[in-house]
Formats: structure tokens, C-alpha cells, sequence
């Protein structure tokens, strides 16, 4: 571990500050997410009743298109709502709507991320009471939406196999900090020369305790284990 | 470039320490970043610059700590640094991946210097 900077000989005074000549210093210790921290923390008490996931990708990784097929399957049995992060357009929440799920669209204009205090507007739009699982679809991002807890249950990672074998490697605290991996467009895979092994032995290396599912959000194939996820982590936190 | 956002924090999480201590300004910001907190140290340098103006930071040098990443091996029970510039949290000893970082995500703020 590196020590500390120490610009100047410094003396600890009696009420916590520390006098320096010419400057004093102030010890704050405080973390730059506190802000974002405690309004995560107003939002998960807020969701106490409804299991909340925060997805992230690439964009183009096919976020919405495992949404709206999520929102089609579950429909029947469960109540769903979609947060979606974009920078513009409300295309995404178009078509989450469209597949027969409440959907309130969160325009970031140039922020690359959402960060609690969006979603907790957000929220305000959507009756909580009424549902089951709410879904946050983050922008379309690998790196910046990783440091913001958002207040979700999951964190889950989607990656497709146009995208390269090595992207886990590339950008790993995003898949690091995923509770689940999902790989998607499984459809295509042979055409695009997708090497199964090497992807998954980029994912193990990176993010060893992840769940992992394969599948095509376009198909339907392989969407049996992901749905049972998510209908086995809402009953376990409803215990 | 999420380092504008983390910008703004550390300037506003400053401003209110530097005022609970009665400080006229603010000459230094001290924050410690990790090595797998996904900060681009620069980014955050070109950001500070235009999250300080107008603030009591409006003159303040930012001084970052670079923090490594440690790691928990749970094959052999041992912490270790992770020794790849990529953030690859792989045990040196097993050469077992871990699941589990003790260090390096930090991104506060330490301390400052007011006037």
C-alpha cells in the first residue's frame, strides 16, 4: 500500500483539525458516491417488496430485446415495469410498452449512466405496491454505469457474441460486480465465429461466482433458466 | 466520462467540510483512488477543472493517491496484490480467479488544505 500523500509536517490539534503552517488541514474521509450511496439506500427500501435488477451492456447487446421477451414470458404470472436509461429517444420504452409492461424513460441528455437519484424520480411515476419485479435498463455503456448502485437487488450483465471473446477482460469491474452474466444472440453465434470456450473462461477469470445463462433474446432459446432466475431471487427475497 | 459527475462530488463534499471548519478557501483536495475503481485519473483531473470554478476550490490543486488492488484468495486463505494492469484478480500462488477484492475500488476524499 502507498502512504499517503504528506505535503508538509503537519501537527494534530486538540479539536480534530490539523495545523500546518500557512494551511490547515481537514479530514474528510468521505467516499465521492456517499450522495449517490444514501439515495440507493432511500431506493432499496423503497423496493422492500419488489426484486429490482439493473442491466447493463454494450450498446446494441440486445438489452431491450431480452426485456421485451422477459415482459412477454413473465407477463402472465407476474407484474413488471422497465426503467430505461438513453441518452435520447424514447424508442426503448416504446417498445418495453408495447410488449405489455408499464415503462418510464429516463433521458440522461450526455450523462453515459444513471445514478440513484434519476431512478428515484423515476420511480415516482410507477406504483411500487403493484409490482413484482421492476427492471432498470442502464444505459448503454460498459464503464461508466459500474460505480453507481442504484438500489437494485441484481446487477446483471448482458453480453453478446458479436461483441468479442475478450470483452469481459477489457472492461472488467462491469462484469466484476455482475450477480448474473447474460450472454445473448446465441441465434448467431456460429455465423459470427463465436468461440464459446474462450468467452467463458474470459468471464470465469473475471467474475468467478457469477450466474451465467446463454441465450437468444430473438428465439426464445435458453430463456427457460434466466426467467426461473428471476421468479427464484423475487420469492427468496420475499422469503 | 463519468469523472465530471465524481468531480462534482468531490468539489461539493469539500465545499462542506471546508465550511463546517469556517475555511475562507479551499488550496488542496486530497482523494484516493483504486486501481479497480474504474477512474480514469486524468479524466478526473480535466473534470476537476471545470467542476471547481466558482466554488472555494476555484484556485485548489487536486492530489490524487493511486491505491492498488487487493484481493482474497479463498483457495489458499491468502490476501494479495493484483499485479496486472488490467485488474485481473488472479491468484499468483493457485492461480485461482477471486471473486472477492478487499482494496482498491476507493475513490474519497482524504483530506484537504483551507485557508
Amino acid at each position: 500500500m502507498a502512504d499517503p500523500i504528506v505535503t508538509r509536517d503537519v501537527r494534530v490539534s486538540a479539536h480534530g483539525t490539523t495545523e500546518v503552517t500557512g494551511a490547515r488541514i481537514v479530514q474528510v474521509q468521505r467516499s465521492l458516491m456517499a450522495h449517490n450511496d444514501a439515495v440507493a439506500a432511500t431506493n432499496r427500501e423503497a423496493f422492500a417488496h419488489c426484486l429490482v435488477i439493473n442491466v447493463v451492456s454494450s450498446p446494441g447487446s440486445g438489452k431491450t430485446a431480452l426485456l421485451e421477451r422477459t415482459v412477454r414470458e413473465l407477463g402472465g404470472e407476474l407484474q413488471l415495469a422497465v426503467i430505461v436509461g438513453d441518452l435520447e429517444t424514447d424508442n426503448d420504452a416504446l417498445r418495453i410498452h408495447a410488449a405489455g409492461a408499464p415503462s418510464v424513460q429516463i433521458v440522461t441528455g450526455t450523462v453515459c449512466h444513471l445514478e440513484a437519484e434519476m431512478v428515484a424520480r423515476a420511480v415516482e411515476r410507477l406504483d411500487l405496491t403493484s409490482l413484482d419485479v421492476l427492471v432498470i435498463e442502464n444505459v448503454g455503456n460498459l464503464v461508466c454505469p459500474a460505480a453507481w448502485d442504484l438500489g437494485e437487488d441484481l446487477r446483471i450483465t448482458l453480453l453478446s457474441v458479436t461483441e468479442g471473446e475478450d470483452k469481459p477482460l477489457k472492461y472488467p469491474r462491469i462484469f466484476r460486480e455482475a450477480h448474473a452474466v447474460v450472454i445473448n444472440k446465441l441465434d448467431i453465434a456460429e455465423a459470427v465465429g463465436y468461440d464459446r470456450a474462450r468467452a467463458l473462461d474470459n468471464l470465469r477469470q473475471v467474475t468467478p461466482a457469477a450466474q451465467l445463462f446463454e441465450l437468444s433474446a430473438r428465439t426464445g432459446e435458453g430463456m427457460g433458466s434466466w426467467l426461473g432466475f428471476l421468479r427464484e431471487r423475487l420469492s427468496s427475497k420475499r422469503g | 466520462m463519468h469523472e465530471f459527475s465524481l468531480a462534482v462530488s468531490m468539489v461539493e463534499l469539500a465545499q462542506a467540510a471546508a465550511r463546517r471548519e469556517g475555511a475562507e478557501r479551499i488550496e488542496a483536495i486530497h482523494v484516493e483512488i483504486g486501481a479497480l475503481s474504474g477512474v480514469v485519473p486524468e479524466a478526473l483531473e480535466f473534470a476537476f477543472l471545470g467542476a471547481r470554478e466558482g466554488t472555494m476550490a476555484a484556485a485548489a490543486r487536486l492530489e490524487i493517491t493511486y491505491r492498488q488492488g487487493v484481493a482474497f484468495c479463498d483457495a489458499c486463505q491468502t490476501e494479495f496484490v493484483i499485479d496486472n494492469r488490467f485488474g485481473i484478480a488472479v491468484c499468483p500462488t493457485c492461480e485461482v480467479p477471486s471473486a472477492e477484492l478487499r482494496e482498491g475500488r476507493e475513490m474519497h476524499v482524504s483530506h484537504l488544505e483551507v485557508a
